[in-house]
Parts: structure tokens; C-alpha cells; sequence
């Protein structure tokens, strides 16, 4: 049997990049998946006859291109940014072209001057942040050289645009974003946009502290340099994981699917393998655990081989999702009152204000769903005409609020949600139920099921202000490095968090290759 | 009156009737404010319990010459129970719990993730899946968080279950006269169960003295009378309640720490430099890298590989008869060196001696040249001596008798 230097659990797109980074840096990789195919998330799956959902992702919006090239992953139709529509049930569309609104059509001249000063700034801001994405978070104790450039390169170029951005900096940082947006802006529709945007697969309305966060998040990703900007590869979604498996297989990295890891192998501190489901052993000096932290530390190694303290911490990493995914079965391609139909093929968002973000989030507070909910919508099948039989049409939505712990239980609640989803759906889009031949709504948990996702979480933890950068997951374990020798992290779970950027699993491989103890 | 009639203000009022009992009182309690003389009383984690009853001095002797009974029914006690039992235990602490054989007990120490000492304490081994955790402070909390993963239950008892410690040459004789037979057998550290009042008392041979001496645990309910057995029974063996002064002055002799006296306890200390390794107060001895994972396994194994330990914790002989309590230790009449945590002068030994917590090299490579600087008050003035200090091995007093199998009588 061949030996391997380093094992990953996960063939997600993360453990595929650190598995081709190591790789590609002359380690011999297996990769372990649990289910038969690989993708983690953005494994596609057949949802009714003859029509296909590419995954729980349906937009790339944050693919790094540093990652990209690294490790051959060869996606095309990065030039064809996709334009994001704003719907409030008046027939009156906002749509955004370019990257996050380089243009705007339907709103006044006044307010697309008063949105580009505004994108501005937060891109400005989130630039800052974003140099912390490409390397580990410092160390706390173990300040390195390159955290020092880093903090100075982000302090450089906050002074360089003078003393009174850095204050604006310092003061935005930790707002909500209903006040930044205040501001700012005076378009219900926009702000609306904007409060969906910064707590879409966060537990947190646009009024609560520190949610402009998830807006900055958003705006570190960037498609081909431009940032803000989401494209769907030709081919559709449906090709991202192929194209990570490819680029994988061409490093020489070994995949098996079908292959659940039961345990890692750890005996006082040191990590040495894992033992399969059916009770193989395969053994290697580096394991990279590419799944949930939870599910590394709480069921893969004995509870035996960590500290109370650290299980203490691990256990309270917050990771309940708040959103639901929807694909619909459709006879036709829906006509949603108002959209371009030049916009169809971009991303739809069904919000009136942030007033309704924040009304929606109320209930997921106390373990219920929104009466009135918020939604993303793309039409896949338009890239990706493989996914719905011809003249057919497949919908996907990312609907929220939907808690993970739902007080009534999802087997009640899921009826009744779904039932509201597509009365808002055919409010948007008067006709739409007649022309439904399925639909297939998966609430945190049946994603929890379906990707092996501890709490239906895509983040693999929330990601918010202290779940971030050194407490991500959790300190002891920030880093990619773990208190067992041996054992990383390269989940969305890991910084710098979750969608399909590559960085988590890039990252991690890059801090193992470094031969790196701190 | 029942629940259906009280007002809501009664019950509001019922529910914080803890208030009216600051101190609780111990199953013995009723046993002790008979005997007291000098009403001497002290708070032991809750409990009135006595620092002395009678006279410090007689207690003193009784457990060096006769026979002593201490109520230990203020240490915090946890039944802990399973099939994972041994193996949650064994990555709590730091000795291998796999050694301990059923009816026995070991001197353990349990750390948190960064390698500081959350306390010290004695595990019984009561059956297989049977154990008995006594220690100083309370740890629930900490003891319930471990148990993730694991199939174990466990439980407070420190209000259940009575303790009483039985210390000194003639408790052997004590035991023997009071009918509990075969106790002759019973070697350091073993453990063994009688019948009582149609229960059982658990008896160990184990105590806090350095002496002969034995520890009893039973059921609140039959807490009086084992004390009235043993009382009895000890009349001709010269049986003498005491209180925690006396037994302090033999746990110093026996050179035992105690937790938040001797050192600062993990959870205690709100200082970032009062938290201690294991090596760093003496118990480097219970630390088994050997065995499986436990908790502060890595730490504790980094500091001793990287040499970052800061503390060192030593047995000093101090020059004249003055208990050199809390003074400052020096180096060269002239460095700060540590402090002195817990002295007196030994009335077995006939020696000053003291434990003491040095701040690294003092204590490891200076260990000569040490001095402490005593400020004994006289009239409302203090007397400043600089006495010279010697590290010297513990325990102090070494007692042949301890150990002695069979016990003597005498």
C-alpha cells in the first residue's frame, strides 16, 4: 500500500486546494471524502426527475484569484460579472451592474452618486481588512515578521489616505450596518439590499452591533480582481467542483470518495492518522481535517486527546444556520414583475428595507421563522442548461430567516415555511406556483444532513467579531495549527471563513508547507 | 400551611432561606459544640468548623502521642462513576489512574489545558467503575465540562457523606477496640469497608499528619454514631477531638501543601503570575508523560523541555525558634527570592522549618545563601531578623509508624 505524507478529511473545495497546494509542494496526498462524489458543498445532486441543483452554492463571488492560479484551477467566465436586482413587489427593479453596483439603474442621480461614495468607502475599508485574508492570523504571543508588515502595510495605508479615514475606519469597524447605510443612502430598496447583504448566513439582523461586518466580509472577495463582483463559470456551478477535483487529480493528489473517516489517531498530543469508517488504518505524519471543527474535535478525535478547556471552546463555537435553500422545479422560466430580463441571468434579491431584514430577524431570535422573509434568488439552469430538461428552468433561493432550532420542530415548521416562501415567490413572479413541478426546500437541517454541516451552518461557525481572525475557530486552535501535533484545520471553519474562496484549505497547506510550529 | 396558600412573597422568601445559615454545620457539629471549650471557630469552604476546642498544644500532642479526631466533613467530595470512569479520570489527572487498584487510593493533581494546578487532592478507587474525589475547592463545573465524550456520571456528596480523620500511634488501637476488625491488614493507602449501624462506613488508611492514621467516611445519618463508637472506644487510648491548628502543625511537619495556602489554585488566582505548574509547588513526581493524554499534558511537557517553569517550590530549616510565617526569602541577604508560605516551629522535629515558594534560579540553581527575613511583632514594635535559611528535603518528620504493617498500638 502506498504510504501518504498527509491525509485530508473532506474533498470539499477547500480540502481539494490544501490537498493540490501540498501536493504541489511535494507532499503525497490522500484525500478522504464521505460521500460518493467530492464538492462538499457545491456538490450537485438531483432534486426532482430531470433537474439537477449545482449545490448550496449558486454565485462565486469570492474565488481568490491568488489561489486560483496557484493551484490550476481553470473556471472561465470571469469577465462576465453578473448584475444583482432589487425587487420590493412594486414593479420598480434597482439592478447593479459591474462589481457590487458600479452602476445603478432606477434610482435617482442624487442617490447613485450618494451609493458610489458610499461603495467606495466600504471598499476602501474592506480593502484594509482583506490583507489579513492571504496568511494565518497572528499568533497572539507569537507575533511574526510578516504580522508585522501586515499590520503596519494596513495602518500605511489607512495614514496614506489621511488622519481622518483611519478615525472613519476605527468608528465603521465594529457599526451595524443600518446605520452605515443611514448615512448614507435615502433608497429604501438599496438599504434593503445593503442589510440583506451583510447578514445573509449570519445570525444577526441589520440593526445588531458589528453586522457591517458581514458587508466588509462580502467586499474582501473579489472576482478577477474586481471587487464585490460574482460571475457563474461557464458551464455553470456545476463545473466548480470538477474543476477543483481536476486540478487535484493533475498535482498526483490520491481521492477516494465514498470513504467516511470514523476517527483521527491521536495518542498524547500526536496526530498519526485516521481509522475509515470500516475500520482501516491509514496512518501519515500530517492530517488536515478540511470539515467542520466540531465535527473534527467533538466526534473524529477522542474527546480524550484535547483539553477540557479547548473542548470547552470548541463546544461553544456558535454554528446554527439561519438560512434555508431552495430549488424549484419549474415548466418555465419565471417572470418576476420588473426584472430586466438582461438581468434574469444575475442574482435577485426580494427585499423592500432594511426595516423588513431587521422584522424578519426578530423571530430567528427566539427560534422561529420569518412570517415575512428575505431571499437571493439565481435562475441556474440559464448558465447551465444541463441542470432542467429543455424549455424548462430551474430557481434557487437562499431564503432567511430560518434558525437551525426551529422551537416547533422542522417537521411541522418546514410546510409552513415553504408555504411562505412561494407566496412571496408568486407575489414576485405572479404565476409561478402553476408552473412549479417540484420543489425541494432544504432548512439548516437537511443541510446539516445532506453536507455532513454541524447546525446547517455554510460558514462552519458564525462569522462574527469573536469567531474572527485569532478566535476562529476558536483561539487554541486559530491558525491552522491545533493543539495536536499533526492535526489542522482547512475548513470554512478556519480563517479567513467561509464561501467558496479556496483560502481556508490554501492557507492551511501553505502554513503546513512552511514548517511552521507556531 | 401548604404551597397552595403561601404568598408569593413567602415563597420569594423561602426560596433565599440559605441566607439564614452562613455557616452550615457539619454532621458532627452537634458532637463538637459539646466538647468545645474555647468556641475557636473558622470557615471551612461553608462549614463552622473549629480551629481549635480545647487547647492547641494537647490537640497538637494528641495526634503526635495518642489518638486525634478531626471532622473532614468539609472537603468537597465527588462520587464519580461508570464504565468510562477510569479513562475520564486518567486525562482529568495527572497520575495513571490504571495503576490505582480497586480498594486503594492515590495523592493526585488535576491541571487545566495551560498546565496550572486546578487543585490537589486524594482519588478512592471504590469498585472498578467506582470512584471517590476529595479536594479543597469545588469543581463541578470543570469536572462536568470533561466528561464530554465520556460515559460518566458524576456527583457532588459533600453534603452526604460524613468524614471524619482518625489520626495518630493509638488510632490502630482505636479502631481495633472499636470492633472493626482486621484493620491490622490494612496497608498506606488501602481501603476497606465495615458494617455500621446497619450501613457501612469506608475506612482508608490515609490522613493529612504524617502519622499512623486513618480516614472514615459514612452516610450523614450515621454520622453521630461512628463518632460516639470511636469516642468509646478511644476513652482508654486518650481520643482527643481537635481542631485545624493542630492538624496544620503536622501537615507542615509532614511537608503537605494545601491549596490556596501554599499555592494559588487556577481558578483562584486573579493575578496572571499566581498560577502554578505542577513542578512549580513540588508535585512534579505525580506527572506521568507516559500514560495517555490528561489535561496540561503539552504544557507542562513545554516548560520542562523550553525551561520557561518560573517557581520552585522547597522545604527550609530556618536558624532560632521564631516561625518565620509569610516572610520574604533572599538570596544573599540582599535579592528577593520567594516567600515563605507556611512555617512553625516543629515541636517533634525541635527545628524551625517552613515551606516556601522561590522564584527561579532561586531554589533550583542558587540554593545557597538563602535567608528570611522575620518580622515578629514585640509591644507594638516590629523585630526585624534576617535568619539564615537551608533547603532541606520533606517531610520534616519522618514517622516509622506511618507505614508500619500491622500497626503498632502505641
Amino acid at each position: 500500500m502506498t504510504s501518504f505524507d498527509a491525509i485530508v478529511i473532506g474533498a470539499g473545495h477547500n480540502g481539494l486546494a490544501a490537498a493540490t497546494r501540498l501536493a504541489k509542494g511535494g507532499r503525497r496526498v490522500l484525500v478522504l471524502e464521505a460521500a460518493n462524489e467530492p464538492g462538499g458543498a457545491t456538490r450537485g445532486r438531483e432534486f426532482a426527475p430531470g433537474f439537477r441543483s449545482a449545490g448550496l452554492a449558486h454565485l462565486v463571488n469570492r474565488l481568490d484569484v491568488e489561489v486560483a492560479k496557484d493551484i490550476g484551477v481553470d473556471l472561465k467566465g470571469y469577465e462576465n460579472l453578473l448584475p444583482t436586482t432589487v425587487l420590493d413587489g412594486s414593479g420598480r427593479a434597482i439592478t447593479l451592474h459591474g462589481a457590487y453596483g458600479e452602476s445603478i439603474d432606477g434610482v435617482s442621480a442624487e442617490e447613485q452618486a450618494a451609493f458610489a461614495a458610499m461603495r467606495k468607502k466600504l471598499i476602501f475599508q474592506a480593502g484594509i481588512l482583506k490583507r489579513f485574508l492571504r496568511r494565518p492570523p497572528p499568533q497572539i504571543g507569537a507575533v511574526s515578521l510578516g504580522d508585522l508588515s501586515t499590520l503596519a502595510g494596513a495602518g500605511l495605508s489607512l495614514i496614506r489616505k489621511g488622519r481622518s479615514e483611519g478615525r472613519d475606519f476605527l468608528r465603521m469597524l465594529l457599526m451595524n450596518v443600518a446605520d452605515v447605510t443611514d448615512e448614507y443612502l435615502t433608497d429604501d430598496r438599496l438599504k434593503g439590499l445593503l442589510a440583506f447583504d451583510s447578514t445573509l448566513g449570519i445570525h444577526l439582523g441589520p440593526r445588531s452591533p458589528t453586522s457591517l461586518l458581514g458587508l466588509y466580509y462580502r467586499l474582501t472577495g473579489d472576482v478577477a480582481g474586481r471587487t464585490g463582483g460574482q460571475f457563474v463559470p461557464v458551464g455553470g456551478m456545476a463545473s466548480i467542483a470538477p474543476a477543483f477535483l481536476r486540478a487535484a487529480e493533475k498535482a498526483g493528489v490520491t481521492i477516494r470518495c465514498a470513504t467516511p473517516v470514523g476517527r483521527i489517531l491521536a495518542d498524547r498530543g500526536r496526530a498519526s492518522g485516521v481509522v475509515l469508517g470500516d475500520g482501516t488504518e491509514i496512518t501519515a505524519p500530517v492530517v488536515v481535517s478540511a470539515v467542520h471543527p466540531q465535527t473534527t474535535f467533538l466526534r473524529l478525535v477522542d474527546p480524550a486527546e484535547s483539553g477540557t478547556g479547548f473542548v470547552r471552546s470548541v463546544k461553544n463555537v456558535r454554528s446554527h444556520g439561519n438560512v434555508a435553500k431552495l430549488d424549484l422545479a419549474l415548466d418555465r422560466i419565471p417572470d418576476f414583475t420588473g426584472l430586466p430580463v438582461e438581468a434574469r441571468n444575475g442574482r435577485i434579491v426580494l427585499v423592500r428595507s432594511k426595516e423588513q431584514v431587521e422584522t424578519a430577524f426578530n423571530p430567528a431570535k427566539y427560534g422561529e421563522f420569518s412570517p415575512d422573509p428575505v431571499m437571493e434568488i439565481t435562475l441556474p439552469s440559464l448558465a447551465d442548461p444541463s441542470l432542467a430538461p429543455s424549455g424548462a428552468c430551474t430557481l434557487s433561493a437562499l431564503v432567511q430567516y430560518a434558525p437551525y432550532r426551529l422551537k416547533a420542530g422542522w417537521e411541522h415548521g418546514k410546510p409552513a415555511f415553504l408555504k411562505i416562501v412561494l407566496e412571496t415567490l408568486e407575489r414576485h413572479a405572479p404565476g409561478i406556483g402553476k408552473s412549479i413541478l417540484a420543489a425541494n426546500l432544504m432548512t439548516p437541517v437537511d443541510i446539516e444532513a445532506e453536507y455532513n454541516l454541524p447546525g446547517g451552518h455554510w460558514h462552519h461557525g458564525e462569522l462574527q467579531a469573536d469567531q474572527l481572525l485569532v478566535n476562529r475557530p476558536t483561539g487554541a486552535a486559530s491558525g491552522y495549527k491545533t493543539p495536536i501535533e499533526g492535526l489542522y484545520l482547512a475548513s470554512a471553519g478556519a480563517h479567513p471563513g467561509g464561501g467558496i474562496s479556496g483560502l481556508p484549505g490554501w492557507n492551511a497547506a501553505r502554513h503546513i508547507l512552511s514548517g511552521a510550529t507556531a | 400551611m401548604n404551597a397552595m396558600t403561601k404568598s408569593a412573597a413567602d415563597l420569594r422568601r423561602a426560596a433565599r432561606d440559605h441566607i439564614r445559615v452562613p455557616r452550615l454545620e457539619t454532621p458532627f457539629h452537634d458532637r463538637l459544640m459539646a466538647i468545645s471549650e474555647v468556641n475557636d471557630w473558622y470557615n471551612w469552604a461553608g462549614y463552622k468548623a473549629p480551629h481549635s476546642l480545647t487547647d492547641g498544644e494537647l490537640e497538637y500532642f494528641a495526634i503526635r502521642s495518642t489518638a486525634a479526631l478531626f471532622d473532614i466533613s468539609p472537603m468537597v467530595k465527588y462520587r464519580i462513576t461508570g464504565p468510562d470512569a477510569e479513562r475520564y479520570l486518567n486525562r482529568l489527572t495527572l497520575r495513571d489512574v490504571r495503576k490505582l487498584g480497586v480498594n486503594r487510593v492515590h495523592y493526585t493533581a488535576w491541571c487545566d489545558d495551560h498546565g496550572h494546578v486546578l487543585d490537589d487532592g486524594t482519588l478512592f478507587r471504590l469498585g472498578v467503575e467506582e470512584f471517590r474525589l476529595c479536594c479543597q475547592e469545588r469543581h463541578l463545573p470543570w469536572l462536568l465540562d470533561s466528561a464530554f465524550g465520556f460515559i460518566v456520571d458524576i456527583r457532588e456528596e459533600t453534603e452526604e457523606i460524613a468524614g471524619l480523620a482518625l489520626q495518630g500511634p493509638t488510632s490502630y488501637a482505636v479502631l481495633r477496640d472499636a470492633g472493626f476488625a482486621g484493620m491490622e491488614r490494612l496497608k498506606p493507602f488501602d481501603i476497606a469497608t465495615f458494617p455500621h449501624e446497619g450501613g457501612e462506613v469506608t475506612i482508608s488508611r490515609t490522613g493529612f499528619t504524617g502519622d499512623l492514621g486513618y480516614e472514615l467516611f459514612v452516610p450523614r445519618a450515621r454520622a453521630l454514631s461512628l463518632w460516639d463508637r470511636l469516642w468509646t472506644a478511644g476513652a482508654l487510648h486518650a481520643i482527643r477531638a481537635i481542631g485545624y491548628g493542630a492538624l496544620n502543625q503536622t501537615r507542615i511537619e509532614a511537608g503537605f501543601i494545601v491549596a490556596n495556602a501554599d499555592f494559588m489554585t487556577a481558578e483562584a488566582a486573579l493575578r496572571a503570575d499566581r498560577v502554578r505548574m505542577p513542578d512549580e509547588i513540588g508535585l512534579d513526581w505525580l506527572v506521568d508523560p507516559d500514560k495517555p493524554n490528561f489535561n496540561g499534558r503539552r504544557a507542562i511537557l513545554d516548560a520542562r523541555r523550553n525551561q520557561t517553569l518560573k517557581h520552585i517550590l522547597v522545604g527550609l530549616e530556618i536558624e532560632g525558634n521564631i516561625s518565620a510565617e509569610h516572610a520574604i526569602v533572599y538570596h544573599r541577604q540582599k535579592h528577593e527570592a520567594g516567600l515563605v508560605t507556611a512555617a512553625i516551629w516543629s515541636p517533634t522535629a525541635k527545628r524551625n522549618i517552613a515551606i516556601a515558594s522561590l522564584e527561579r534560579p532561586y531554589g533550583s540553581k542558587f540554593t545557597n545563601d538563602l535567608w528570611v527575613e522575620i518580622y515578629a511583632m514585640r509591644e507594638l514594635k516590629y523585630q526585624k531578623m534576617m535568619k539564615r535559611a537551608k533547603i532541606v528535603p520533606r517531610p520534616f518528620v519522618k514517622l516509622a509508624r506511618r507505614t508500619a504493617t500491622p500497626p503498632g498500638l502505641k
